[in-house]
């Protein structure tokens, strides 16, 4: 099954999307976290995201959702530092943080391929609310 | 005029030096269009570099300037993490194995630093970034060691276009990074990332400036 990396600046963004995600999907996928730096401030942490996305890699592919600019591209180092061996397997969606994971993680967990899964995390970009 | 290995190892030790010094100036600057924290970023960066250094002192250049860049993008955190990490990285590709540098060596790095910061963050110059201390900096490094005026003439000169553009960036609305979500009212704000580019460029200048050759 496709995993799922949650990146945010924050720690208790990632860890409270990831209660959010993982209770959805009740266990059923491999969800990474990755929020805040190495010495626990607001920020980036891109060998904690090159980690979650080893663990969260079962041979299907791994989608990585972001927050704000340097997760865009700390995302990106992460995948460079990565190399070849994930390069086509493992995305990086253009989608809401919070709305984006959830679809995300529950459409990998009825299976769904990467880009099917990067594609229903995307489309929260246009989700209506009220 | 030639940098060794030696000269490197100096100048990003000073770079270190300066930042913590700018510590604060950088972090407030941050504070009026951003989220105050970039002398806090890369103050953390290049103490950890300078924790790393004893580990550089055998390496060639682009080795020491390779590991740099990766110390960097490991511990700054913001988005001057991954892009001044990327310009160091892709300094250190330009010069593997280089015990001394040249004239064209040092074009040849910043050009490759500068068009990978340029990848990295799809910003160009007018966005209000770094980009807009370094592009005229580079530009004018060139055009002054095109006329034969030597390194630490041209070194100077793009000191000098460096900060002229980061004056330049309170005149603009930011179009990348944190402060485009201010807009218009990021104008009348100096942008903190073309401060600290400037700053390193500045360092480089003055230590080639007190060099005996
Ligand atoms: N996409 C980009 N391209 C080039 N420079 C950028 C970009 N985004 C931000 N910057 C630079 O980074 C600086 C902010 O760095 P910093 O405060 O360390 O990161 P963050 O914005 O993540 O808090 C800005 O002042 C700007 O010069
Ligand atoms: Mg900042």
């Amino acid at each position: 099954m496709v995993g799922i990396v949650i990146v945010s600046h924050s720690k208790k963004v990632a860890d409270g999307l990831y209660e959010l995600a993982d209770q959805m999907t009740g266990g059923k996928i491999r969800i990474g976290r990755s929020g805040g730096t190495k010495d626990g401030r607001l920020g980036t942490n891109v060998d904690e995201i090159v980690e979650e996305i080893k663990k969260c890699e079962s041979g299907d592919g791994v989608l990585i959702l972001v927050d704000l600019g340097s997760s865009v591209m700390s995302a990106q180092m992460a995948l460079e530092f990565l190399g070849e061996d994930y390069e086509n397997k493992v995305k990086i969606a253009d989608a809401p943080l919070v709305e984006g994971t959830i679809a995300a993680s529950v459409e990998a967990s009825i299976g769904s391929d990467i880009l099917k899964v990067k594609a229903v995390a995307e489309a929260a970009k246009n989700l209506v609310k009220i | 005029m030639i940098l060794t290995t030696n000269d490197v190892l100096n100048i990003i030790s000073n770079i270190s030096e300066v930042i913590e010094t700018n510590r604060q100036y950088l972090t407030d600057l941050d504070a009026a269009i951003g989220d105050a924290d970039h002398g806090i970023n890369l103050d953390r960066g290049f103490k950890a570099v300078k924790e790393k250094m004893p580990q550089f002192l055998d390496k060639d250049i682009g080795a020491i300037l390779k590991n740099v860049g990766m110390v960097l993008v490991s511990t700054v955190g913001g988005a001057s993490g991954p892009l001044y990490g990327t310009f160091f990285m892709r300094m250190g590709n330009v010069v593997s194995g280089k015990n001394t540098l040249d004239e064209n060596d040092i074009v040849a790095m910043f050009e490759a630093g500068l068009s990978g910061i340029k990848e990295r963050g799809k910003a160009q110059a007018g966005d209000k970034t770094m980009i807009d201390a370094m592009e005229p900096a580079l530009n004018e490094l060139k055009s002054t060691l095109s006329e034969g005026r030597g390194l630490k003439e041209a070194i100077e000169a793009a000191a000098n276009d460096a900060y002229n553009g980061v004056l330049m960036t309170k005149d603009i609305a930011a179009k990348k990074g944190r402060a485009s979500y201010l807009g218009e009212r990021s104008i009348g704000h100096q942008d903190p990332g073309a401060t600290s580019a400037y700053l390193m460029i500045k360092t480089v200048a003055d230590y080639v400036d007190k060099l005996q050759q």
